[in-house]
């Protein structure tokens, strides 16, 4: 992607492999992206694309294979003990299942207030209690719910747990994994419009990865397309919709069920599944799917800006 | 809905389920009555909790009882009261008449019996034919759905997802049924996958006339594959029309509201419209509209019994 003025979050070539009986795993192969402060990077791909793997790497939940990330001019990809505990504090994430990714055993209190328990960020026990409240109070929660389970809750509540756990520290980034997948469309509006306000009021930065376009589309100013630990495509969010260049982004884009009865789209179906990211060929990993393979999508791809901060990684997208 | 058995295929009457655990009685349906044409797809659509599962495995007679109880209500098909039909009976017309496909393909299928196996199973059962007629019936079924006759003897962890659902929809349709509930069968799968499903199930209903009921929370599969909508909120349909009258004019104050919240891929929007609040609480239903405590048009007049009104040509909604 071209230099922004001052990004917030640079990654540079990362690549995540996992060494499996059957192979090495090409989680994430040679990612690079970069995420200006205050705004929204949308991460959009399909299950097993990498995206997850992609975050938790960024934030350094999982060590990554190589590549640099650069947060805040600072490389972080190889970070101590103790400036982890630094990037914990500034980058925080989301997660998608607020059934599972709660303490069953916490009641909302605890669950809130550890963060800032564990990083000594108080000064008595009321200061601590005045946090939590105002942390609920901020996502939305009913302060009377303090001293209740996760079970008592419904998934839109948990969510809203889930995101008062994760802005505790005041972090300045956090990666959003798929916030609203488990939600009704009704609550998932609820929650969307939560975070797009956190973000105005704290000029938050967020990578939002999901696999719902439409949502992306809503939240994002950029977005990332990814097909087995690549990205395909990069764009600014209205354009993707307007002009997808890769293939399969036209075919994600065209298989999004449309509600508008009367004017639906031509859907591209594509042939047959993700291939497995064990081992991929060198060249396109769509190509084995792609309506439009030739014998030169064999070859390695790579990204080429084809508009004004547009990239696309498919030799014939102009052409198409 | 008014009751005309002429072309009605599948007529369900008045239908109330209850759920009663330790004292507590939840109305997980309270007085549901809709018709499904020959040939037709009629979408159940509604959040979680709305009731449309219940609804499904009432018609199809596996409600666990207790703790479920129907307690009110006929479901006719062909003329044949099917709650009134005895367990032995039933068991027959399950699987052959009426099938049901699951949500999750992870969980529908049997982890340690071969794929075809399970496909010839229903067939065996169900007609007069020797294990080897069976087994042929299986492969072809298999092809149909896509899946080559080689994978006939592998186990389910060896499938995708989307090649799990179509493992499920083979077994569904082995016996070439009159009826057939899909219970969100594509929503546990990636949009592209989805749109190969969706295509599959609607030209394999095409080509036999199967009635299908489909139950979704998703607008957009609505949109796509059904003929008409039935919008259930709270064990109750508040809306009932064709596909064109609900998505063109809905009357509904909740169905507007679901349109409302959705994030509108062809639009630049900022903020999202939710509807307020959370679905009603089922052992403690509101009077009246149980819309009504979210309802931006409230007003005590809504706490009244809410009858029925037609809106002409079959378009039916609950709300004065």
């Amino acid at each position: 992607m071209s230099q922004a003025p001052s990004p917030l979050l640079e990654v540079r070539n990362l690549k995540k492999h996992f060494n499996t009986p059957k192979g090495l795993l090409r989680a994430v192969d040679d990612v690079s992206l970069t995420i200006e402060k205050g705004k929204t990077l949308g991460i959009v791909g399909e299950s097993g694309c990498g995206k997850s793997t992609l975050g938790r790497a960024i934030i350094r939940l999982q060590d990554s294979t190589s590549g640099e990330i650069i947060f805040n001019g600072e490389d972080i990809t190889h970070a101590g003990k103790k400036r982890q505990r630094w990037i914990n504090e500034n980058m925080q994430i989301i997660f998608q299942d607020p059934f599972s990714s709660l303490n069953p055993r916490q009641t909302l209190e605890e669950t809130i207030s550890e963060p800032i328990l564990i990083s000594k960020r108080f000064k008595s026990k009321a200061e601590l209690l005045k946090e939590t409240e105002r942390l609920m109070d901020l996502v939305g929660l009913d302060r009377r719910l303090r001293r209740a389970y996760p079970h008592e809750l419904d998934g839109g509540r948990r969510q809203r747990v889930g995101i008062a756990r994760a802005l505790s520290l005041k972090p300045q980034f956090i990666v959003c994994d798929e916030p609203v997948s488990a939600l009704d469309v009704s609550i998932q509006a609820q929650v969307l419009n939560l975070l797009l306000d956190l973000q105005k009021a704290a000029g938050l930065t967020y990578m939002f990865i999901t696999h719902d376009l439409s949502v992306v589309r809503h939240i994002s100013n950029d977005i990332c397309v990814m097909y087995l630990g690549q990205l395909v495509e990069t764009s600014p969010s209205k354009e993707l919709f307007k002009k997808p260049l890769h293939p399969y982004t036209k075919a994600l884009l065209s298989a999004i069920p449309s509600i508008d009865i009367y004017h639906q789209r031509e859907r591209i179906i594509l042939k047959g599944e993700l291939a497995s990211p064990i081992d991929p060929k060198p060249g396109c990993r769509f190509a084995s799917r792609c309506l439009h393979a030739r014998e030169k999508c064999r070859e390695p791809q790579r990204l080429v800006e084809v508009l004004p901060n547009h990239y696309v990684s498919c030799w014939r997208a102009e052409a198409l | 809905m008014p009751h005309n058995k002429s072309d009605a295929f599948l007529s369900v009457q008045g239908l109330a389920v209850e759920y009663s655990s330790s004292g507590e009685v939840i109305h997980a349906v309270n007085g549901v009555s809709f018709d499904l044409k020959k040939g037709g797809t009629l979408g159940l659509v509604g959040e979680t909790g709305a009731g449309k599962t219940t609804i499904a495995k009432a018609i199809i007679g596996i409600l666990p009882r207790p703790p479920a109880n129907v307690s009110a209500g006929e479901i006719f098909m062909n003329g044949r009261d099917l709650l009134k039909v005895d367990n032995a009976q039933m068991r027959k017309v399950r699987g052959k008449e009426i099938s049901m496909i699951f949500q999750d393909p992870m969980t529908a299928l049997n982890p340690i019996m071969r794929v075809g196996e399970q496909i010839a199973e229903a067939i065996f059962r169900h007609e007069q034919v020797t294990k080897k007629q069976a087994e042929d019936k299986g492969k072809e079924m298999l092809e149909m759905v896509g899946i080559s006759t080689e994978r006939y003897r592998e186990f389910p962890h060896q499938f995708s997802g989307g090649m799990k659902q179509r493992v499920v929809i083979a077994m569904a349709l082995a016996c070439n049924p009159s009826l057939i509930l899909a219970d969100e069968p594509t929503t546990a799968l990636d949009v592209t996958i989805q749109a190969q499903v969706l295509d599959m199930i609607r030209s394999l209903k095409n080509k036999y006339g199967t009635s299908m009921l489909m139950i979704t929370h998703d607008l957009g599969v609505v949109a796509e594959i059904c003929d008409d909508v039935a919008v259930v909120y709270a064990g109750e349909i508040v809306e009932s029309g064709s596909k064109e009258q609900i998505f063109t004019s809905p009357k509904h104050p909740y169905t507007v509201g679901l349109f409302k919240s959705l994030p509108d891929i062809n639009s630049d929007m900022e903020r999202l419209n939710p509807i307020d609040g959370l679905p009603p609480d089922p052992s403690n239903l509101p009077a009246g509209c149980s819309f009504g405590p979210r309802c931006p048009n409230f007003s005590p007049k809504c706490q009244d019994h809410i009858k029925l009104k037609d809106a002409g040509n079959g378009h039916f909604y609950r709300c004065w």
